[in-house]
């Protein structure tokens, strides 16, 4: 198993939102999680990349096996989108950018400033960033808003490009992504927590 | 810890409102000095290097909500938490950047807006020498207030409030510096105190400001 998560409870402020969440997930395999706004979705991706603390609980991964793409897409509107994937090749010492140009379609506007860019375009290079990262888990949050079908259609294809090389997704979406057999869905409903406040402030600590 | 320092500087060459509006209001703060205390030179030379670091020190916390605040809110500072690179460098590489564009030109210019002031010549390398070792000091612990009020909406006010009362040291030491420098008198104490302050903080406040970092991204 690439990732293992083992009775997580995470919060948002003082509110518990999902207890005892657990499911595996294999090199080679997707899982999509589903649940209505604000049941904890984000809070629980967040939680897993290690980005805040979950209450408690596992999460079993091996050491920067996490890439993630958040609501927001971390592009710097006054660099060109070759430049802003450029920069994240450095940080993850990658020098190839253009197979994830390719990927994404962006050849063609690698030298506009990303602050010209569509709302979709942003997200593709957003994306485009995952695979300069190199990592086996794909984290990726609502990754198909903004964009129209055949930005979809890429999106599936380089994430089931990404499972056969041995990778994983966990994707969180309200819309729909057909990745093939390799993929599970998982509505987080069952794990909505609904004692409302959680009482032992230590678990906060 | 390069890469990030680059793209920073880049986007601060290609953004402006980083050094440029720090160096205009430096410029403007000290202009302005003359005509509220007077036509007096005598008065103005001799409170030419405290005025000169009150301004530096006020255009250094212009740019200082900026430092973090916008790759926070388009999300670059979640993937750089998660990115194969310490937190505490990317608070460095910020730190820097903050320095090189706004405490480094601010020295650097000092000496002409000295001339307007009618700072005594021998005190002029010693107030560039001042600010220049000095203004590091004011980048990282202003970094450590930007990381404390991250995410706040409308922080800027509340950062000054945070950062002023520890800039307080730095500004004493670099101060005397330059009045001991333009007066010719001796000024190793203050002086070594004064790196001491800008060492000690570079060594210290990165690991602090990492560590707020990562409590104010949960």
């Amino acid at each position: 198993m690439v990732l293992s998560v083992l009775d997580l409870c995470v919060s948002r402020s003082s509110q518990v939102l999902l207890a005892n969440v657990s499911f595996e997930l294999a090199a080679g395999q997707a899982l999509i999680l589903k649940g209505p706004n604000g049941l904890g979705k984000t809070t629980l991706l967040r939680a897993i990349t290690g980005l805040q603390p979950a209450l408690s609980g596992q999460i079993i991964a091996g050491e920067d096996s996490f890439a993630y793409a958040a609501h927001a897409d971390g592009v710097k509107p006054s660099l060109t989108v070759a430049e802003n994937l450029q920069f994240w090749a450095d940080i993850f010492d990658n020098q190839d950018i253009s197979s994830a140009l390719s990927a994404f379609d962006l050849n063609e506007l690698k030298s506009r400033f990303a602050g010209m860019l569509s709302a979709g375009q942003k997200r593709r290079l957003g994306l485009a960033r995952m695979l300069i990262t190199n990592r086996p888990v794909w984290v990726l949050d609502e990754p198909s808003v903004s964009l129209d079908k055949a930005s979809i259609t890429q999106l599936e294809e380089v994430i089931k490009q990404h499972l056969q090389n041995g990778g994983a997704a966990l994707i969180v979406t309200h819309g729909h992504l057909d990745l093939g057999s390799s993929c599970r869905t998982l509505s987080l409903d069952r794990y909505k927590f609904n004692r409302g406040v959680y009482d032992d402030a230590e678990a906060f600590l | 810890m390069r890469i990030v320092l680059l793209r920073d500087l880049k986007l601060a060459m290609r953004v402006g409102g980083g050094f440029g509006l720090a160096i205009m209001f430096f410029l403007i703060l000290v202009v302005l000095v003359p005509f509220g205390i007077g036509p007096d030179a005598a008065l103005l030379s001799a409170i030419s290097p405290g005025i000169l670091w009150i301004g530096a020190l006020l255009a250094c916390l212009l740019s200082l909500d900026r430092i973090f605040s916008l790759d926070y809110e388009d999300g670059t500072l979640d993937h750089l938490a998660i990115a194969p690179l310490p937190l505490e460098s990317v608070v460095l590489a910020k730190a820097t950047a903050h320095w090189l564009t706004t405490g480094l030109p601010l020295g650097l210019i000092s000496p002409l807006l000295g001339l307007m002031l009618g700072l005594p010549i021998e005190g002029y390398l010693w107030l560039v020498l001042s600010l220049v070792l000095g203004t590091p000091a004011l980048s990282v612990i202003g970094t450590f207030g930007a990381a404390l009020t991250l995410g706040l909406k409308r922080g800027g006010l509340l950062l000054s409030v945070l950062v002023l009362p520890l800039y307080g040291p730095t500004l004493i030491f670099g101060a005397e510096v330059a009045r001991r420098g333009s007066a010719g008198i001796e000024l190793q104490t203050p002086l070594l105190m004064l790196l001491g302050l800008s060492f000690g903080v570079m060594a210290i406040l990165p690991f602090a400001s990492a560590a707020v970092l990562r409590i104010n991204l949960r």
